[in-house]
């Protein structure tokens, strides 16, 4: 029977006021989790207090859920709300072995003046230099490590994730949102976004597609303890092309291979293109956003306690 | 008869000459020739002195760096034109004219369905590699249907006389405003040759352009209102887009003068949001929206991309096209060519290898030592190489870095320029010859492209340069085509440029135009205000302590002290000191109240609203700072420190002069004359409050009666005083004259009497400023018992009064205030600090 799991996921970001009043904000959304063949989305909302501001929905250039949002209204405080409710389908995993050599599916995306398949074309937005993620022979003498000559895709990346989840360390304070992937592979030392970026920026550098992966992983509570309201985070984790078997997920930062305890809200070449808040106020007090997310799966539906009452 | 020009004609056979062939003189050039030739080494240079003149006047520049402080350098122009051929003309138009159709459906393409990807016509590394692909962009048509409204192209012309594209420009080339000015100065040096030639004239491209931007525009059937969007002062081609807006019409405005509410464009007018239908936007791809694309831009207006999306604002070009900007894509255009238009490609490119195809990459190796190396990409970091200047190991180099990121490079033959007569400006007749290329345009049109008859010939500074770019010293010419059939006498230029043209009428007064002429005539004033006050406490502070001046210095210092040009509580500070603080206060940035800082200021408004000042006011500016900075180190005595004084003086008294001369009297002007007027209340009302309660102090008559000279002369009214009451200085006449006189530009009352009416002018619409607050302030004033000042007066009560007058002045200064506040929410209310970019996880 194929595993299922149903969850609700509420992410929450919040200026709060601080007695200096925003006088516009313009914020591009990527909050609502993309409808997928492993992934039903039986509902998806967002809400924004104050409830002046205008929302548009719509898809952006790689086939995700965006909204726009824009409040021209004077406001101090704004509090974004995201709450979906989806179904993860368990999937098969693909023989490591079974896979093509790492070699002949660089080689394949090599430009030749001929006709090209729709998903190699796909592929190939997904292997250069992006904004977050550079390309180089450093980042590919990293990638050597695992990618060795002659072994099949699918084992090298394994041995590239486990590489980064065995020696890097995880860590909330080492980073900022926008640490470059050279301090990071200097450091050791990063989170989950710090490591998807690292892995992608090794495997486009030794010419094989990645993308980053957007969304949140179910995290189990400190045993005989409830599950806290808002006490999860964003998630994120690479996706990796193979001709045979299509795309791929990694999670470099736990090591396994992503089934039904990750939500997936998008994907893009990096954390720009489908970072869940980005954009521009004017006015206010140059405050960082609080974020609080809730993964729970509905199984759960008993009342969890909220971090205040804990 | 002198010998002819061409006896010492430096014509090289190994490149292509424009003006000489195997057979001699081109025909085309023939008719100019006999011209020059009969023309005296000194006419000519009286041309050419012309020429630099009207550059000079024009203050057409190029500003070399993009540094507040560095020095804009003059256009540099050529006295002789290039001229070609009427029949060539019409294939390089023909070929330029396809090129952009071409370009501008494969933007369409690569920004929608990609076939020339999946058809593997371009490799898609140029495309999804590039930085200038923008993902937010795909899938947008832009209003209108075009992506290209107006572009570039380089070309050169080989020894075989062939016409190549070196470049394309296809994101928003520059130049098209510099060959209009190029035109303006060169037919004017030669009008009857211009006449006769009949030269195909360059307005009808421009109107072109003019018409099809507003006809394309989505405006819901309003009259369209078209903006140009340029970065700001500090780039480097700001002249072209302040002559290129004020030539068609256009408001020039920067990111911050737009604002997006519901998907639509904004301009923040002193009169409000007015809807922007079309940008031609003098601003790079990345930097126009900073919630969609490059986060850290300041430049930009959030929410364009959306507005762009829904179809309501038509940008020219379309967000994205600088996608187009690669060295290696004209290798690839003839089959896109074939595949997108059916057509071949009419005129070649420079032939061109991208090394990341495996077979061009090894022909380049091979060929390292003949070609020239380029980026991939703009911005590549790596600059141009040229293979024939590398020795072995330097080429070894060369070609290890290509092994290493084949992709990154381009190689493309090397063109041998052709050269074109120049002019070289000494006393003989004798012309030089200088490499050369030719930048040429096209624009869209409610009929098509259209492409302009001429363009920006660009040549080589030196005798042997090989690149051509303005920035590294090259100079330019402008190009005659000659026309066979009648040649249109329309003309976009109005006789002559006013201010009333650069503000524009008051509906399109950006409110951050508006807001720095106000602070532009307030800095102007506090600048004049604190240069006198320093001026006249130093000058006292020369005399000393212990004379019978003692007075008149003790309140001067302490009214330098109420200005904050003096640290401290006056009286217990040594002189020795106060005159420290003085000269920092003159010289020093980082004295707050200081002259320096309050002209540093003033410059930032200038430069801000510096196409409305002419360029003598704006040297003039420039020159003062100038010598501030070399001041701080020079002047170390006092009466070198009264001389620089002076000349400040000097400027601003010149700079007030032409705000009342040369400036129109628009909503922009009375903005600037308000910001003066306001200013002066300020100062005057807050300094013969503070003098009138140091003057209670003052004891005796005669430090007394020197105490309101000094104050006189403060306000620079001591002349009126003695040719109205010729008597020695006394409290009550001088009061009143600086006070009560409306008749005198120095004193309160004329200052409130003007404010008073121009702002009643403001307070049309229903709009409340207070200006009634104002007036009853100074009302108060009016009816301040002034007989009570009388020296008659008994001692006590005269003391009394002037105590409350004090108080009466102090409450008309806060009136001013609460009047500028108004008014900045009024008018600059929607001058928005710079948005903050976030991200959040």
């Amino acid at each position: 029977m194929t595993r299922r799991v149903a969850y609700t996921v509420i992410h929450e970001t919040e200026y709060p006021a601080c007695g200096v009043p925003v006088s516009l904000a313009q914020h591009l959304l990527h909050l609502i989790p993309r409808k997928l063949p492993w992934q039903t989305r039986e509902s998806g909302q967002i809400t924004i207090e104050p409830a002046l501001a205008q929302l548009e929905e719509g898809e952006d250039a790689f086939g995700n859920p965006v909204a726009w949002l824009s409040l021209d209204t004077p406001h101090d405080g704004l509090l974004v709300r995201a709450e979906s409710h989806v179904t993860v389908i368990g999937r098969e995993l693909p023989k490591p072995d079974d896979s093509p050599l790492w070699e002949s599916v660089r080689d394949s995306l090599r430009y030749h003046p001929k006709p090209r398949s729709a998903d190699s074309l796909d592929a190939l937005r997904y292997l250069y230099a992006s904004p977050r993620v550079p390309r180089d022979a450093l980042l590919a003498e990293f990638a050597a490590t695992a990618f060795k000559p002659g072994l099949p895709l699918l084992v090298a990346t394994k041995a590239l994730m486990d590489l980064i989840f065995k020696t890097f360390t995880f860590d909330a304070k080492a980073t900022e949102v926008s640490t470059p992937v050279h301090e990071v592979l200097k450091r050791k030392r990063g989170v989950c976004q710090d490591f998807a970026h690292l892995m992608i920026a090794a495997l486009r550098s030794v010419g094989i597609p990645a993308r980053y992966m957007s969304g949140y992983l179910l995290t189990d509570p400190p045993p005989g303890k409830p599950r806290l309201i808002g006490a999860d985070a964003s998630h994120a984790w690479v996706s990796v092309w193979c001709p045979r078997n299509g795309w791929v997920e990694y999670d470099p930062t736990n090591g396994i291979q992503p089934d039904v305890r990750h939500v997936t809200l998008g994907w893009g070449r990096d954390f720009q293109d489908v970072s869940p808040l980005r954009g521009v106020i004017l006015g206010g007090l140059a405050q960082a956003p609080e974020v609080r997310v809730t993964v729970m799966p509905d199984s759960e539906k008993a009342a969890p306690r909220s971090p205040a009452g804990a | 008869m002198p010998s002819s020009i061409l006896s010492h004609y430096p014509y090289r056979p190994d490149s292509y000459d424009e003006l000489f062939g195997e057979d001699g003189v081109r025909p085309h050039w023939q008719e100019f020739l006999d011209h020059i030739d009969e023309s005296s080494a000194d006419v000519l240079k009286a041309r050419a002195a012309q020429l630099a003149r009207g550059i000079q006047q024009n203050g057409v520049t190029y500003n070399v760096y993009a540094d507040p402080r560095g020095t804009d350098r003059p256009w540099s122009l050529d006295l002789l034109p290039l001229i070609l051929p009427t029949e060539e003309w019409r294939g390089i138009s023909a070929a330029i004219s396809q090129r952009v159709r071409l370009l501008d459906a494969l933007l369409g393409d690569l920004y929608g369905d990609q076939t020339t990807l999946a058809e593997g016509l371009l490799p898609p590394e140029l495309v999804f590699g590039h930085k200038g692909f923008h993902w937010p962009c795909k899938g947008i048509k832009p209003a209108g249907g075009a992506f290209l409204h107006l572009y570039a192209a380089d070309l050169a012309r080989s020894p075989d006389g062939h016409w190549w594209v070196i470049a394309d420009r296809t994101q928003s080339p520059s130049g098209a405003g510099y060959a209009l000015e190029n035109r303006l100065l060169v037919s004017r040096a030669f009008p009857d040759l211009f006449r006769d030639l009949q030269v195909q004239t360059l307005a009808g491209f421009f109107r072109g352009l003019q018409r099809s931007l507003g006809s394309q525009a989505p405006t819901d059937g309003e009259h369209p209102l078209t903006v140009l969007l340029t970065p700001g002062p500090f780039n480097e081609t700001y002249f072209e887009h302040v002559y290129l807006a004020r030539y068609l019409g256009f408001p020039l405005v920067e990111g911050q003068d737009l604002t997006v509410r519901h998907d639509t464009v904004y301009l923040k007018t002193v009169s409000g949001l007015k809807r922007v239908h079309a940008i031609l936007r003098r601003l790079d791809d990345d930097f126009c929206d900073p919630v969609e694309l490059r986060a850290d831009s300041a430049l930009g207006v959030p929410g364009l991309l959306g507005a762009v999306r829904a179809g309501r604002v038509l940008v020219a070009n379309a967000l994205g096209s600088g996608l187009l900007e690669s060295a290696a894509l004209p290798g690839f255009l003839p089959g896109i060519s074939r595949h997108l238009l059916g057509e071949e490609l009419m005129m070649p490119s420079v032939a061109t290898w991208w090394c990341g195809e495996e077979p061009a990459k090894a022909v380049v190796l091979k060929h390292l030592r003949e070609l020239v190396i380029k980026p991939t990409f703009p911005g590549g970091g790596s600059d141009v190489i040229f293979g024939d200047q590398l020795d072995a190991p330097q080429l070894a180099a060369l070609a290890a870095r290509i092994e290493a990121d084949p992709s990154a490079f381009v190689a493309q033959e090397l063109v041998k320029l052709s050269r074109a007569p120049a002019w070289t400006g000494g006393h003989r007749r004798k012309l030089m010859t200088r490499a050369m290329g030719l930048r040429v345009y096209a624009a869209i049109t409610p009929e098509g492209y259209s492409v302009l008859p001429g363009g920006l010939a660009r040549v080589a500074g030196m005798d042997n340069t090989r690149i051509l770019t303005m920035q590294k010293g090259g100079s330019s010419k402008d190009t005659w085509v000659p026309s066979d059939g009648p040649v249109s006498t329309f003309s976009l230029l109005q006789n002559t440029l006013r201010v009333s043209d650069l503000i524009g009428e008051t509906g399109t007064l950006s409110s951050r135009l508006a807001e720095n002429l106000f602070w532009f005539g307030r800095y102007g004033e506090r600048c004049d205000a604190v240069a006198r006050l320093a001026r006249l406490a130093l000058s006292r502070l020369s005399e000393g302590r212990r004379t019978e001046r003692a007075g008149a210095l003790s309140v001067m210092l302490d009214l330098a002290a109420g200005a904050g040009l003096i640290e401290g509580e006056v009286s217990a500070t040594p002189l020795a000191k106060a005159e420290l603080d003085l000269f920092r206060a003159v010289l020093d940035r980082r004295a707050e109240c200081g002259l320096a800082a309050n002209l540093q200021r003033l410059t930032w408004c200038a430069t801000q609203a510096r196409e409305h000042l002419s360029l003598d006011h704006w040297h003039a500016l420039k020159r003062l700072s100038a010598e501030i900075e070399s001041a701080r180190g020079r002047v170390s005595d006092v009466s070198a420190l009264l001389e620089f004084l002076d000349e400040a003086l000097t400027t601003f008294v010149s700079l007030s002069g032409f705000a009342m001369d040369n400036m129109t009297r628009d909503m922009g002007w009375r903005l600037h004359i308000v910001g003066r007027r306001l200013e002066r209340l300020d100062n005057l009302s807050g300094r013969l409050a503070r003098f009138l309660r140091r003057y209670a102090e003052v004891a005796g008559p005669l430090h007394r009666e020197l105490a309101v000279e000094a104050l006189l002369e403060l306000c620079d009214s001591i002349i009126t005083y003695r040719t109205r009451y010729r008597a020695q200085p006394e409290l009550l006449p001088a009061m009143h004259l600086l006070t009560m006189d409306d008749a005198n530009p120095h004193a309160l009352a004329f200052q409130a009497r003007m404010l008073s009416n121009y702002l009643k002018t403001f307070e049309t619409d229903g709009v409340e400023l207070g200006v009634a607050e104002l007036d009853r302030a100074f009302g108060a004033v009016q009816a301040f018992p002034w007989a009570h000042l009388e020296s008659l007066c008994p001692e006590p009560e005269r003391r009394e009064a002037v105590l409350q007058l004090a108080d009466l002045l102090d409450h008309l200064a806060r009136a001013g205030r609460h009047l500028s506040d108004r008014l900045a929410m009024r008018f600059f209310s929607h001058v928005g600090i710079a948005g903050q970019a976030t991200f959040a996880a």
